[in-house]
């Protein structure tokens, strides 16, 4: 309903929810947590790109952030995000084979595959970051 | 008439929310985790330092950063909209989430590109 058009009704009967609805059952709260999962994910974005600038500042300011973030606060709160960022991950990708329909020539890929093809890809993903960021001898 | 924006960011959206979900658990295990704890060592620093300078690097941060915030301005919209019952306000939101991811997008790209 395009709410430009409400004007011209009569005031509708509609039973008032409360604010926090999304309490009253742990399927609504799973939902509002997976939704604010993106605060974290742009908390994450962020810290990436100070570490970005950091880094092209040099070493001496490299090693400096490293012994910040090695703070026992520091680790806490960041061992928390990476649960709740796991938590952002695996509803996306469980969700991946109900949105998404793979189609080769008219036949449908099956759900199962269109799942474990995106936990691949997750795996490929993190494989080439490790690569990329970890030493290798 | 008019063509519906709900295509473009519901692109930008679920582009943001892939890029997030595939690369962001590892870059915060290793990045904010492993390196800081010396639980791995990390590639020589000249050689990350030449990795963040690079073009292509850039580019790719840039797209992320841009993705990942209008995935978030889009979860946060329906949040405010849904969960806390504000859609009278729906305008007023869709302008702030979006604008500010915008902001941040623009913000971003102009330090990602400005590093090298």
């Amino acid at each position: 309903m395009n709410p430009k058009y409400r004007p011209y009704y009569p005031r509708w009967y509609r039973k008032r929810v409360p604010i926090f609805w999304w309490l009253r059952k742990r399927s609504y709260a799973l939902f509002i947590a997976r939704e604010l999962t993106s605060v974290f994910v742009v908390y994450s974005v962020a810290v990436i790109v100070a570490l970005v600038l950091i880094m092209n500042q040099g070493e001496l300011a490299w090693v400096k952030a490293m012994n910040w973030l090695a703070n026992p606060i520091v680790i806490t709160v960041h061992v928390l995000v990476l649960f709740i960022i796991l938590f952002h991950t695996i509803t996306w990708l469980n969700l991946a084979p109900m949105a998404i329909v793979v189609k080769l020539g008219d036949r449908k890929v099956p759900p199962a595959a269109v799942l474990i093809g995106h936990y691949g890809a997750w795996f490929a993903c993190s494989a080439m970051v490790a690569w990329l960021l970890i030493w290798r001898s | 008439m008019k063509r519906s924006r709900e295509p473009i960011i519901w692109a930008l959206f679920g582009g943001g929310g892939m890029a997030s979900a595939l690369f962001l658990p590892a870059l915060i295990l290793v990045l904010f985790i492993a390196l800081p704890l010396g639980w791995v060592e990390s590639a020589p620093f000249d050689e990350l330092q030449s990795l963040v300078r690079h073009p292509l690097t850039r580019l790719g941060l840039i797209v992320f950063v841009m993705l990942c915030l209008f995935h978030w301005a889009h979860r946060f919209r329906y949040t405010l909209y849904d969960g806390l019952q504000l859609s009278h306000l729906n305008e007023v939101i869709a302008v702030m989430t979006y604008g500010m991811a915008m902001v941040g997008t623009v913000v971003g790209a102009y330090l990602i590109w400005g590093v090298g």
